[in-house]
């Protein structure tokens, strides 16, 4: 029986563990957060070990999968549990390395060898740097979004929506459904470019109706809540003393430069952007998985990477949406377990991760970052919160070095050198100084404590030996231990 | 001795590598006059120079040559680092040269012996080594392992930020003159009449009068193209880094368990605890070693013994997260000494190489030596244990020298 650890429980880890236990394989799936679900069906913790109330977007799917996995004796659901490191192994998947934080200081490390790994990492929030950005007061809109879902708090009582994507949409509506007054978002795509993206050969989005449906049903909620809808427009500028008391909104050209001239003060106390996602890489590149351009884990048909019995699905593999997630992980799970990408019981879920493969092209054509937005920096911007390092710092250090190598100026610079490890600045600083960076690669993929590092890691079995079904160490499955995790 | 020395200011030396050796030594060259470029294939300062620590120490290393070299080369360091400070004005990134101290920590009875009979003999070659008690080490650092077996205070041992140190020293070799060429990689020879005169890159053919190979690890690899054998080979190591916080580790502090291990060439790991605290507020622990040839796949049983090294030495650090970790490979030679000077096999040719895990402290007296033989002056330290005649001339490896160092 084959034995499959999927990494990352979103809707494309939910969606292979499913799948590969539908074909017989023995699964762990392992996740960071103290509940399963992702990014897209990130709930709230209520109480200790309990589940909060389930979200709204496709609750019944995830109700779903969920239960399917916690009812399922051949899954082992390992939430609160962090994969720290992978250690390849040549011609097989690498060996997994995890940590079990517990609150009372007593952590776990374990150590799985699999015969196959999907990878299901996911996404976080891109933002770009402005002016004032590192203010109080300015939030992501993914957190924001958390925050108003998951406890019921806005961020704020005046807030500015910014940044690009479809994302904007629902971060302002769960915004004004929490109560707070969203003075507008402001998309800096151009009215042309997201007509290109959405309205061009209509019949691909045939299939992504739904897709297109939820998004307008956003649009709808942002008419009853009466919240403006600007494209071309950003906020350039941050104001504020103690935090964010206002912003400067400007319109932008094609390429998102500022247009001179255009710029209105607009009176706050909060702002969230986002600006697309950027996907977490850090375990495909530890696994040794080749990178296509523009940050996504290569996969074949059959979602398999470059690296043998290792398969990536979901945001990892490019900015696709929940939908797309569900699909990919399908059929890496499906493939993982042994299955063929051909057979007939997966032609509904090819079909599918088609046409939402093709909607996400005409989102990332319509929303993808343009290189104008360095024209809203000043010296003074902060690009690195976590060291502190300005925009002016990074030039001056490239101009007086005159390095090239991002390696010499991440060290010159200590841009990206923070807890963050680069993850919110690294592309911008990439960008900001046309230097080619060692893109995602992190050994050690989230923080260990030394004395978890110095212990002795207990081998996970992922089969008992006398008895097929059942796993090692006993505990039953689904199980979810509260208060544990993190990103 | 020297065949193609003697050379005339104003001649072409081509240095290849813009590590911190090949960048000491185009300054160096640089200021004496020379017509200097060098050549990398990749951007400067992105090679080993990046991936390890700034220690300049004396405290590792046996007398012998070695020793020599290191407490030469520590001694040039503080003028070198006000000198590069002064020249490149404030809005270059700051040296962070620290004369901090080393104390070199034994937990164990075994270690205790070893260590106080190598403070012994180093102190009779003239290293400032004091035997502390337990006592007079916690009020250097309060957080030490209560109960240290033995401790020595290496006054002399300091710290740099290698790679500022590595772009400061080319940036003031191109103030005096000196060019840079990136992305340009070394190919192969061009010889004349037996001499070398030039190199093949991929940059298209480059002249000239001598060639100096600084190519760290690489330099095996470069040599080979140029026809020569040379044995440097690679050296895995890894430093963990840990998450910013108040300074606890107040000066390099190393562990002695080393010291009965003398430096074997064994494939197997070895580690010996390093910790030491930066300016930024991170602890970087180190290093591992091991004979892994050019894989930078990550271990986690080598970061595991790091962890537990660094425990032993400083049992706060338990609570401290890593949170990332970074490894390169030392250039090292088989009887650990680094190679200085010409080559005979090949006139025009010369090495400033080999200098395993200590290249960032031994750079400033490596580019003097070098410049000293390479403009026929008399050079302050002997050159011949650093002659790549050892290799060329006797068949069988010279002894090893003792002590490991612990970059
Ligand atoms: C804040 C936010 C809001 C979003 N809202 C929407 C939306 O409304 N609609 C939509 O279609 N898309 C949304 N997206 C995009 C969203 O990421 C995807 O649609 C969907 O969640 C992708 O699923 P996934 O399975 O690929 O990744 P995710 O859902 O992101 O799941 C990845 C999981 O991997 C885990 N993980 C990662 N690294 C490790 C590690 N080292 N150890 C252990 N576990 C790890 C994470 O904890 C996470 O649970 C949102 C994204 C973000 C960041
Ligand atoms: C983990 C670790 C810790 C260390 N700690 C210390 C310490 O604390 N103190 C200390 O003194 N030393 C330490 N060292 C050792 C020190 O880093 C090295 O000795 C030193 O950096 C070597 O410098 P270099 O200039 O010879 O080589 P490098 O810095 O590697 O430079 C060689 C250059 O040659 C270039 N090159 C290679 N091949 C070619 C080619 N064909 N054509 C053109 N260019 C080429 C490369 O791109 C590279 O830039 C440590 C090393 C490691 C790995």
């Amino acid at each position: 029986m084959t034995q499959v650890v999927v990494i990352g429980a979103g809707p494309a880890g939910l969606a292979a563990a499913v799948r590969a236990r539908g074909r017989g394989a023995e699964v762990v799936l392992v996740d960071a957060m103290a509940q399963v679900g992702g990014q897209y069906w990130r709930r709230p913790p209520e109480g200790p070990g309990g589940d909060g109330p389930l979200p709204g977007n496709d609750a019944r799917r995830f109700a779903v999968l969920r239960e399917r996995l916690a009812a399922d004796p051949g899954c082992r659901v390992l939430t609160g549990t962090q994969v720290w490191a992978l250690e390849q192994r040549p011609g097989l998947p690498p060996e997994v390395h995890l940590l079990q934080e517990s609150p009372d200081g007593e952590n776990r490390r374990l150590v799985l060898a699999p015969q196959a790994l999907v990878l299901a990492t996911g996404a976080h929030d891109r933002t770009l740097p402005f002016p004032g950005w590192d203010l109080p007061g300015v939030f992501t809109a993914g957190a924001a979004q958390t925050l108003a879902k998951g406890e019921g708090l806005p961020v704020g009582r005046r807030v500015l929506v910014a940044g690009a994507g479809p994302f904007l949409l629902p971060a302002a509506v769960s915004l004004a459904a929490a109560g707070a007054r969203v003075v507008g978002v402001h998309e800096a795509a151009s009215l042309g470019r997201l007509a290109d993206g959405y309205l061009s050969r209509p019949w691909e989005s045939a299939g992504a109706l739904g897709k297109t449906l939820e998004l307008g049903r956003y649009a709808l909620a942002h008419a009853r809540h009466r919240i403006p809808y600007r494209t071309a427009s950003a906020v350039v500028a941050a104001h504020g003393a103690q935090r964010v008391e206002s912003v400067t909104v400007a319109a932008l050209d094609a390429e998102w430069a500022p247009v001179p001239g255009t710029g209105r003060e607009l009176e706050v106390d909060a702002v969230c952007v986002s600006h697309g996602f950027t996907p977490r890489l850090e375990l495909a590149v530890a696994a040794g998985c080749r990178i296509a351009s523009g940050r996504a884990v290569l996969v074949d048909a059959a979602q398999r990477t470059s690296v043998p019995g290792v398969y990536a699905a979901g945001e990892i593999t490019g900015t696709g949406g929940a939908h797309l997630a569900l699909a990919e992980g399908a059929v890496a799970g499906h493939c993982a377990a042994g299955g063929d990408v051909a057979d007939p019981g997966l032609r509904g879920i090819r079909r599918l991760r088609r046409v939402h493969a093709a909607f996400a092209r005409r989102l990332e054509a319509a929303h993808a970052v343009r290189p104008g937005w360095r024209g809203w920096l000043d010296d003074a911007t902060t690009v690195c919160r976590c060291e502190g390092v300005t925009v002016g710092t990074l030039r001056e250090v490239a101009a007086a070095t005159g390095s090239a190598g991002m390696r010499s100026l991440r060290l010159t610079t200590r841009a990206g050198l923070g807890m963050c490890q680069g993850r919110v600045c690294g592309r911008t600083v990439e960008e900001l100084l046309g230097v080619e960076g060692a893109g995602d690669h992190r050994p050690v993929a989230v923080p260990v404590r030394l004395g978890d590092l110095a212990s002795e890691p207990v081998a996970v079995e992922l089969v008992d030996s006398t008895s097929a079904h059942r796993m090692k160490p006993v505990e039953p499955c689904g199980t979810q231990r509260a208060n544990r995790g993190g990103a | 001795m020297t065949p193609g020395a003697a050379m005339t200011p104003g001649a072409e030396v081509v240095v290849v590598g813009a590590g911190i050796v090949g960048a000491a030594v185009a300054r160096a060259l640089a200021l004496a006059g020379v017509g200097v470029t060098v050549l990398d294939r990749g951007p400067a300062a992105c090679g080993t120079s990046a991936s390890g620590e700034g220690n300049i120490l004396v405290s590792d290393k046996a007398p012998g040559p070695e020793l020599e070299l290191a407490r030469h080369s520590a001694g040039l360091w503080p003028a070198l680092a006000a000198e590069l400070t002064e020249e490149l004005g404030p809005r270059f990134p700051a040296l962070e040269y620290e004369p901090k101290g080393g104390l070199v920590v034994a937990t164990t009875a075994e270690g205790a012996a070893g260590l106080t009979g190598f403070a012994a003999a180093q102190r009779d070659a003239g290293v400032l080594a004091t035997e502390l008690s337990a006592d007079q080490a916690l009020a250097l650092e309060p957080w030490l392992t209560p109960d240290p077996a033995a401790v020595v205070h290496y006054p002399e041992d300091a710290q740099i930020q290698p790679v500022v140190a590595t772009e400061a020293l080319l940036a003031s070799a191109r103030l005096h003159g000196a060019r840079l060429r990136v992305g340009c990689e070394v190919l192969g020879p061009v010889v004349a009449r037996g001499r070398l005169v030039g190199l093949r890159t991929t940059g298209g053919d480059i002249a000239a009068d001598q060639v100096v190979v600084a190519a760290g690890p690489w330099s095996g690899e470069v040599a080979a193209r140029l026809g020569v054998d040379l044995p440097v080979l690679p050296r895995r190591g890894v430093v963990l880094v840990t998450a910013r916080m108040p300074q606890r580790v107040f000066h390099k502090v190393y562990d002695a368990d080393y010291v009965g291990a003398v430096a074997s060439g064994a494939e197997d790991l070895q580690t010996s605890g390093v910790v030491e605290s930066t300016p930024a507020g991170t602890v970087l622990i180190g290093s591992s070693r091991e004979h892994v040839g050019f894989d930078a796949t990550l271990r986690v049983r080598v970061l595991r013994e790091l962890a537990a090294r660094a425990l032993r030495l400083f049992p706060f650090l338990a609570d401290v997260p890593v949170q990332r970790a970074y490894g390169g490979f030392r250039p090292y030679t088989p009887d650990h000494l680094p190679v200085i000077g010409p080559d005979p096999r090949l006139p025009g040719l010369w090495h400033a190489t080999g200098h395993e895990g200590a290249g960032i402290g031994l750079s400033a007296a490596t580019a003097e030596l070098l410049r000293d033989l390479l403009l026929d002056r008399t050079p302050t330290l002997a050159a011949t244990p650093f002659a790549v005649d050892r290799y060329v001339l006797t068949s069988t490896a010279p002894p090893t020298a003792a002590g490991t160092e612990h970059g």
